[in-house]
Parts: C-alpha cells; sequence; structure tokens
C-alpha cells in the first residue's frame, strides 16, 4: 500500500492505496464518486474521463501513484448544490443524453475543451469528444450542446 | 372557459436530465452493500466439448475465497421462449466463452486468481460454425435433447435437427404466381454476428436472504420476465424474487430476458444474506451476452413487364448460437413481416433457427428487421436497376396501401409508406435515377443517393400486457407506479407527460418509478418499440380512473354532477364557472365535508392494456387475420460520397421519416431517431464479429471492434407522418428500433447509385468496397 495525496473537486484527500489501482478504483470505490463509469476498462470509450490537473484522461488508464499531488476534477465537481455547470445546463436544454451512462465522462471532455479553448469550431467539438463512445444518442446533440455552452460562457 | 394546454405532442424536457448530468443517477454498478462479495466466471475455450472433469478444490482453497459452483448446482434450463439454456454448462460446452463456473469471494481480483485455479478437462467435440452447415441431415447435433425441452406454442423446434424453429410462410401456391411473373431475379444475402455494445456492460447484484427470498438489482430491461424465468426453474414463488431495475446504461435488446442474473442464483443460495456482484468485462460483453444472430438469405422475385411484384420466395437462415431461448421469436417476427413493406400476391417463406457453436443469438434493435430489409431493400433496388425503372418509382408500384395484405394475409389499413416515401424523396432531393451508374472516376471521389424501406411490428406475445398505478401524494404530486424500464429511450418522459395530459396536472408533478416487481404495477418487457403504445394505454387508463375520483369527491363537494367538473392544472373546478375551484392536494387523500366528516378516501388509479384480436399464425401457413398489434413504417434515404481510391464510403446525409401515427415528444423522437441512424451507419460500415475457424471471437474490444464515433456524424434531416392507430395512445404507433433498420441498406443501394457495385454482405468496408471497384473497373 502507498500513501497518496490529492485534490478531488477542490478538497485534499490523503488515502492509502495499492499502487497497481487505478484511478476510476479509487474514485469509485474509495470516494464513493460514481459519476466516472468504467466501460471498457482499456482507454476505449471514454466513459470514465476525468479532468486531472487541468487535462482530460481516462481515468481506468491512470495508476494510483501518479494521482499523488494531483488536482481532480469529476462530475461531481461541476454543479454546486443543485447550481448547474454551463454544460450540464446545455446536455438537459439539448437532449443531449439518453441512457447516460456516457455522459459524465462525455460531459468531462467537453469542459476540459473549454476550459483549454472556450471558443471551439464544431470541428474541434466532435475531435474532443470522439474518444467518448455513446451508443444512444448519434452524438449530434452532443456536438450542439458543447457548442451552446460555449456560446452561453462568452455571454 | 378554461383553454387547457396540452402535453401531447410537445417537447417536454427529459425528467431523468438532472441526474443524469449530475452523476447522481444510480446505476447497478454504482451500488455498494455492506460485505458484499464479487463474482467471476471461469468460461470455456471451446466451442463444442464435453466437460469430462471440473475440479475446483484449489479454487476453494483460496483465502477471501467464499464459495465455487459449477453447471451440477444449477442444472434447470431456462429462457423466454424456449428453455433451453443453464447458467453454467451442464456436461457440455457449446460456445467459445461459455460459464462453466463460478467465483464469489471478498473482491474481484481474488475471485479472478480463483477462477484461473480451477481445471476442467475437455473432449473436444465438432463444432457448426455455419448454420448452413448445421441444417444439414448429419451435422454434430448441439442439443440432442431439443426434443424435450419446454418451449411457447408459436415456435416449432424440429426434433433430432439444429433447428430450433421453422417459421412458414405459404400465402397461395408460389408456383402459380412465378408462372404469372415474367422475370424471375433471384439473390443471396448475407449479415455477420454484430454486438450491441451497450457503454454499461451488462451488471447484476444478487442476494438471498435466510427466508429463501431474492433480491436481485439488474441493468436489465425486463424485470417481471427475469422474475417469471428464475421463479419457473428455481420452482419458488414469485413473492420470494424482487427485481429492482435502477437506471440502465442502455439495451438495446441485449438486457432483455434473463442475463447474468442467472450464475449469481447458485452462488447467492450458497451463501445467504450476502450481496453478490457481477460486472461483465468488455470482452466478456462482446462475446458473452447476447449478440445480433447472423443471416444468410435467398430470395427469389416474379415480376411482370411492368414492374409489378407478383410472388416472392424467401429463405432465410440464422445463425443463432449455441442458445436460442430467444433468438426462436426473432426467426418468427422475420418470416412473419417476410413481405417487408410490398404488396405480393404469392409468397413463401422460410425462416430457419438454427444452432451453431457461436455466441448465443438475441434481440438486438429492430430485431430480425435490420438483417432481413438488408436483403429485400437490396434486392428491391436490383430489379429495379434490371427492369431499367428508378427505384421509388419501382416501389410506388408495389407498396402495401390499405386494403393491401402482408405476408400472413393481413388486410391492411392506415399504411402510412407512400407519404414517407415521398417526404423523404422530396427531403433528400431525389433525381431520376434508371440503369447502371456510369460514374467519373478520375475525379477520386463518387457522390450518390440511395434510399431504403422498412417495416416492423411489435414481435411479442399476442396477450403481452402493461400495467400502471397512479398514485396521489399528499401534496397533489403524483407516483405514477411501472415496471418499464428507462434504457435510455425516454420511457419516464413520455408515460409522464400521457399521466399529466390525463389528469390536469403539470407534468413536473408527476414522478415515474424505476422497476421493482415487489411494488410496481406489471409490464411484459421494455423491449419490441412498444412502452409507448402499450404502457402509453395502460397509463391513459390509471390516470383515468384517478381523475374520475377526483372528480368523483369534486361533485360531492361542490354539489353538482360529475359530467359538469373537470381537472386542469391542478385544480378540480366547475366547468361552467372556473372560478369555483377546489385544489388537488385538498382532496388527494380524501374530502372533507363541511360537517367535519371524512369522505371518499386516497386517490389511486389502475390501468392495463393488452392489445386485443392479435390471432396466432396458423402452423403450416404463416396466415393470420391480424398476428401482431400494429405495423409502423418508414424510409430511410442517403447520400454519399465514395472514395475511388480507398474504397471509404462517408455518409454524407441522411433523410429519415417514420410514420409513427402520433409523435408524443418530437425532440425525444427525433433524438431516438438520430441514435438509430448512427447505429445503423455504424453497422453498416464497421461492425462484424469475426472468429476463427475454432469458433473463437477476435475481435472481442473496442480497438477490434469499432463503432461509430462523433466523427462519423452526417447531416441528419427527420420527419415524422402521423396516420393515427386506431388502438394507439392519441394515434401513436411503436417507435424506436425502426431508426437502424433501412440504414444499411439505404447506404448499400447508394453505394451501387454511384459505382454499379453490389455488395451483399454486410459491413461494407473500405477493403471491400475498394476491391469490388478493382474487379469493376480494374483500376
Amino acid at each position: 500500500m502507498i500513501s497518496v495525496r490529492f485534490k478531488v473537486n477542490n478538497e485534499w484527500v490523503e488515502l492509502l492505496v495499492h499502487p497497481h489501482h487505478r484511478l476510476i478504483d479509487i474514485l469509485r470505490e474509495e470516494l464513493d464518486l460514481t459519476g466516472a463509469k468504467e466501460g471498457c476498462g482499456g482507454g476505449e470509450c471514454g466513459s470514465c474521463t476525468v479532468i486531472m490537473n487541468g487535462q482530460p484522461v481516462n481515468a481506468c488508464l491512470v495508476l494510483a501513484p501518479e494521482v499523488d499531488g494531483a488536482e481532480i476534477l469529476t462530475v461531481e465537481g461541476l454543479s454546486k448544490d443543485e447550481e448547474l455547470d454551463i454544460v450540464q445546463e446545455a446536455f438537459i436544454d439539448e437532449g443531449a443524453l439518453q441512457c447516460g451512462y456516457c455522459t459524465p465522462g462525455m460531459i468531462m471532455s467537453a469542459k476540459a475543451l473549454l476550459m483549454r479553448n472556450p471558443n471551439p469550431t464544431r470541428e474541434e467539438v466532435i475531435e474532443a469528444i470522439s474518444g467518448n463512445l455513446c451508443r444512444c444518442t448519434g452524438y449530434i446533440r452532443i456536438v450542439n450542446a458543447v457548442l451552446k455552452a460555449a456560446q452561453k460562457a462568452r455571454v | 372557459m378554461i383553454k387547457k394546454e396540452s402535453y401531447i405532442g410537445k417537447s417536454v424536457k427529459r425528467k431523468d436530465g438532472p441526474e443524469k448530468v449530475t452523476g447522481s443517477a444510480k446505476y447497478v454498478g454504482d451500488l455498494k452493500f455492506g460485505s458484499m462479495l464479487y463474482a467471476k466466471i471461469l468460461r470455456s475455450k471451446y466451442a463444442h466439448a464435453k466437460i469430462i472433469r471440473i475440479d475446483t478444490s484449489k479454487a476453494e482453497k483460496l483465502p477471501g475465497v467464499k464459495a465455487v459452483v459449477t453447471g451440477k448446482d444449477f442444472p434447470q434450463r431456462m429462457g423466454l421462449y424456449l428453455l433451453d439454456r443453464t447458467p453454467y454448462a451442464v456436461d457440455k460446452v457449446r460456445y467459445y466463452g461459455e460459464p462453466v463456473a463460478g467465483v464469489a469471494a471478498v473482491s474481484e481480483e481474488i475471485a479472478q486468481k480463483a477462477i484461473e485455479l480451477i481445471e476442467v478437462e475437455y473432449e473436444e467435440l465438432p463444432a457448426v460454425l455455419d448454420p448452413r452447415e448445421g441444417m444439414k441431415e448429419g451435422a454434430p447435433l448441439i442439443h440432442p435433447d431439443l426434443k424435450n425441452y419446454e418451449h411457447v406454442p408459436a415456435i416449432y423446434p424440429k426434433p433430432d435437427t439444429n433447428i430450433s424453429n421453422h417459421f412458414k410462410i405459404r400465402k397461395g401456391n408460389v408456383e402459380e404466381g412465378f408462372a404469372k411473373s415474367d422475370y424471375i431475379f433471384e439473390g443471396e444475402y448475407y449479415v455477420p454476428q454484430i454486438q450491441h455494445t451497450p457503454i454499461e456492460t451488462h451488471t447484476a447484484i444478487v442476494m438471498c436472504d435466510s427466508t429463501g427470498k431474492f433480491t436481485i438489482w439488474s441493468s436489465n430491461q425486463s424485470p417481471n420476465a427475469v422474475r417469471k424465468i428464475l421463479s419457473h426453474s428455481l420452482k419458488i414463488p414469485m413473492t420470494k424474487i424482487r427485481v429492482l431495475g435502477p437506471y440502465c446504461g442502455g439495451g438495446f435488446g441485449a438486457k432483455a430476458g434473463v442475463n447474468i442474473e442467472a450464475p449469481l442464483i447458485p452462488l447467492a443460495l450458497k451463501l445467504r444474506n450476502k450481496p453478490i456482484k457481477y460486472v461483465t468485462t468488455r470482452e466478456e460483453e462482446f462475446r458473452d451476452t447476447f449478440v445480433r444472430q447472423g443471416m444468410y438469405a435467398k430470395i427469389k422475385t416474379g415480376v411482370t413487364k411492368e414492374g409489378r411484384i407478383v410472388a416472392q420466395e424467401l429463405e432465410m437462415v440464422w445463425d443463432a448460437g449455441a442458445y436460442n431461448e430467444y433468438g426462436v421469436n426473432i426467426t418468427r417476427a422475420a418470416g412473419y413481416s417476410s413481405a417487408g413493406v410490398y404488396d405480393i400476391p404469392y409468397m413463401k417463406t422460410d425462416s430457419y433457427c438454427v444452432y451453431t457453436n457461436k455466441p448465443n443469438g438475441g434481440p438486438l434493435r429492430g430485431f430480425g428487421m435490420s438483417e432481413m430489409h438488408w436483403a429485400i431493400e437490396q434486392h428491391m433496388d436490383m430489379i429495379a436497376h434490371k427492369l431499367g425503372m428508378d427505384p421509388i418509382e419501382f416501389r410506388l408500384k408495389n407498396i402495401q396501401r390499405d386494403g393491401s395484405t402482408n405476408a400472413t394475409g393481413q388486410v391492411l389499413k392506415d399504411v402510412g409508406i407512400e407519404k414517407c416515401i415521398l417526404r423523404a424523396k422530396e427531403l433528400i432531393g431525389w433525381e431520376e435515377i434508371k440503369g447502371e451508374p456510369k460514374p467519373e472516376l478520375s475525379s477520386g471521389k463518387v457522390r450518390a443517393k440511395g434510399l431504403a424501406c422498412m417495416i416492423k411490428a411489435p414481435a411479442m406475445p399476442n396477450n403481452a400486457a402493461s400495467s400502471a398505478i397512479v398514485k396521489f401524494n399528499d401534496d397533489g404530486t403524483v407516483a405514477l407506479l411501472i415496471t418499464a424500464q428507462e434504457i435510455g429511450q425516454g420511457a419516464f418522459t413520455a408515460l409522464a407527460q400521457i399521466c399529466a395530459e390525463e389528469l390536469g396536472v403539470p407534468e413536473d408533478w408527476i414522478k415515474v418509478s424505476q422497476p421493482d416487481t415487489d411494488y410496481t404495477a406489471y409490464e411484459w418487457q421494455t423491449v419490441a418499440s412498444r412502452i409507448t403504445y402499450s404502457a402509453g394505454n395502460a397509463v391513459i387508463r390509471a390516470a383515468r380512473d384517478a381523475k374520475r375520483q377526483l372528480l368523483e369527491m369534486g361533485a360531492k363537494h361542490f354539489g353538482v354532477p360529475l359530467e359538469e367538473l373537470d381537472v386542469y392544472d391542478g385544480y378540480v373546478y366547475v366547468v361552467a364557472d372556473p372560478a369555483r375551484k377546489i385544489a388537488v392536494k385538498d382532496i388527494a387523500l380524501g374530502l372533507t365535508l363541511p360537517d367535519g366528516s371524512g369522505w371518499g378516501g386516497p386517490v389511486i388509479g389502475k390501468g392495463v392494456f393488452i392489445p386485443e384480436g392479435v390471432v396466432s399464425f396458423d402452423k403450416e401457413t404463416g396466415q393470420s387475420p391480424k398476428g401482431v398489434s400494429h405495423w409502423t413504417y418508414g424510409v430511410q434515404a442517403v447520400d454519399i460520397e465514395v472514395d475511388v481510391d480507398t474504397g471509404k464510403i462517408d455518409v454524407k446525409k441522411v433523410v429519415a421519416v417514420y410514420d409513427i401515427g402520433k409523435v408524443i415528444n418530437p425532440d425525444l423522437a427525433k433524438a431516438q431517431t438520430e441514435g438509430g441512424i448512427i447505429q445503423g451507419l455504424s453497422t453498416a460500415l464497421f461492425e462484424e464479429m469475426k472468429f476463427d475457424e475454432k469458433g473463437k471471437l477476435l475481435n472481442p474490444s473496442f480497438v477490434d471492434y469499432k463503432i461509430a464515433t462523433a466523427a462519423e456524424l452526417p447531416e441528419m434531416i427527420i420527419d415524422f407522418i402521423e396516420t393515427p392507430l386506431e388502438d394507439g395512445p392519441y394515434g401513436a404507433r411503436g417507435f424506436g428500433e425502426h431508426v437502424m433498420v433501412p440504414t444499411a441498406p439505404a447506404i448499400a443501394n447508394a453505394l451501387y447509385n454511384a459505382l454499379g457495385i453490389r455488395i451483399n454482405t454486410l459491413p461494407l468496408t473500405a477493403e471491400k468496397v475498394r476491391k469490388a471497384i478493382k474487379e469493376k473497373y480494374g483500376i
């Protein structure tokens, strides 16, 4: 077991974890942050996407020791009480979700894009979410939601 | 008069939106209980083999292992239509990946180590990997006991063969039809097995308490069917099985019927009061949960010089995998739908469900329709081109109209396919296509349009039932208790709209329950695109029942006849004098009379629905005056660009027009259609389960089995026709699965229109297209 100290959703946590455990295990099993979902365990589907030090990462590909000192943002950290983040609101307004399983990962990929590029083109949005698989929506409303969130953020 | 605003036809926002965007929505995998154990399953390494010996002793001794089970612990056969499946293999394995033993341990890691310690000795048997070989006399029998298996009366297994169902259509004498034809056209088409790939893999938690009561949390489309099937095989009453359905992370049919709940049952029986959790890995999801059946189709069509279809002979041979408990009904559905959207006087159809030593065939969005229309819709285009007719012109000569008969001899009414075709033609900007295309290859890219039609009925038992309970809370808000599952399609939103519309309360007052078979009202299954239609009707009736109770109390309160009252916006009011009103919340639990005494009681409405007048098909001819509850028609047209150098197909635009009777929620209906188009496009261009010569799946990952991403997004134009269905809620027809059915044949038809190439096997990979270009043009 090793000790890691890192920030999750703006709060410091310190944990003893197995070195071969992954960030997704820590979030879901240790911290009860079940928003990030496991869809493949191999970095292929993007449903476990969270933001680590400002970058979108597949939480299933990050090993526990790498988390030490990092700053992690999960979907649970986006809303404050019942006040939603602009991306979350846009997903609801555009109907950009169906079964909802890929949604947290999709939202975090979108959020990471808007953090580094507040003014993305349609192509940039598509590129940013092309690592996130969705079998329900056909993606179009997701793309529209991200563009709408960007537009709203600019106003 | 109060001007009422209707919720029907309104794009109400999804009720599950806020939970799902915040991570608050709980899926089975998110649930955690004290003293929870974790299961892993040892799976067969052979497609077909006798189990000589299983030694679990080393696994049992591993610290942290709590129980190990094998086939002998739960040998009962189970299934939805044909009871041919056991949770673990008994005596022999029938596909690569079949469960052989299960372990429950204190962690997933220990459970995984334990299954690696289980020793199994096999004796390999010859495997059947091609159903055309498997149905031949003398083929190795996959289920020698087939004749003894229990099954529903609507399916016809052939004893001592690998044929688990043979559905026949005999409409007139087809040979007579061919004799009346001027031309005969024949074609063969093939679809491989493919995977649903819901992003949430199958997940379940099963617990058996000290009284023998099971509680099952499952990512499942069919809580009542799970309870029924398990109760039947365990021989325990349904009061001893409670199935709960938290949010389901995508189903597409894969989570219909009983799935991974079953292998957890013997573990739970051994480990009382311990919830046992099992999360299917992505590799297992690909190989060991339901797959879409493969299918080989042979069509022979007789046509007159004028382009009128006279006769059709169709043989469909389904690659249905090792267990066909569900697949038998897909074979049946394709059989009775085998006219497609066409009016064909003489028909002969043979649809064979055939056991193979491959993953289990099961329902996948479309339930046989995608596979069958891949064949029929390409065949129709091929005939049109041979006759020198435009594919739309040819279709308009032959489609079903009011008064036409379909494959089963049913006289049709309220048929909207013509409107769909004409609207799609307009939206895609169709220009007449006649004869073989003459592409300009030098530009490197060739663009063309193509179109395909579809038809589908809900495939379900004649008496598949829905029910609903509407229960008022003290504050006038409403609990709608149903067992329909929210698998992403928007059922909770559409049903809440219907409930609010009928009750006369605001839509956001309605809270829709998640399935809990101990308490929520019966629902057959969330499949067959039947929820808005069937559960919708039950909700209407339940809400009307509840509303009548509100009106009775209002009548007593105001001292006027019930007929003079109505409910709107949360008030019961006198229609002639709307100022006289009483809030629903003030009477939701009963009325207080002026003298202080009570009257009436808490308002609870109930509603039930079974489609009436659905008559079984004749065994020998497949004929029935009304064999299904209703039909839904649709059309898709595509505009594609083919890269001549690479063979890559780029789908630029898709037009989809469906006649869904009544659009309850336009946004949700459109969203369903968009998703289906992309799933259809994905199956058209990429998806195929590939096996080695021993029946081992070679591509069980998203790296090797590609599905469409946002990068494949075409322009989508969607429109709806509304030809009301007599017994549909507000006229609504079943809709949802239909949206992926015509996409693949429409793309294939566009490919022909671009380059004169017809590829009759899915998927239309760049490699296949390039090869065909080379063969045809030598470049």
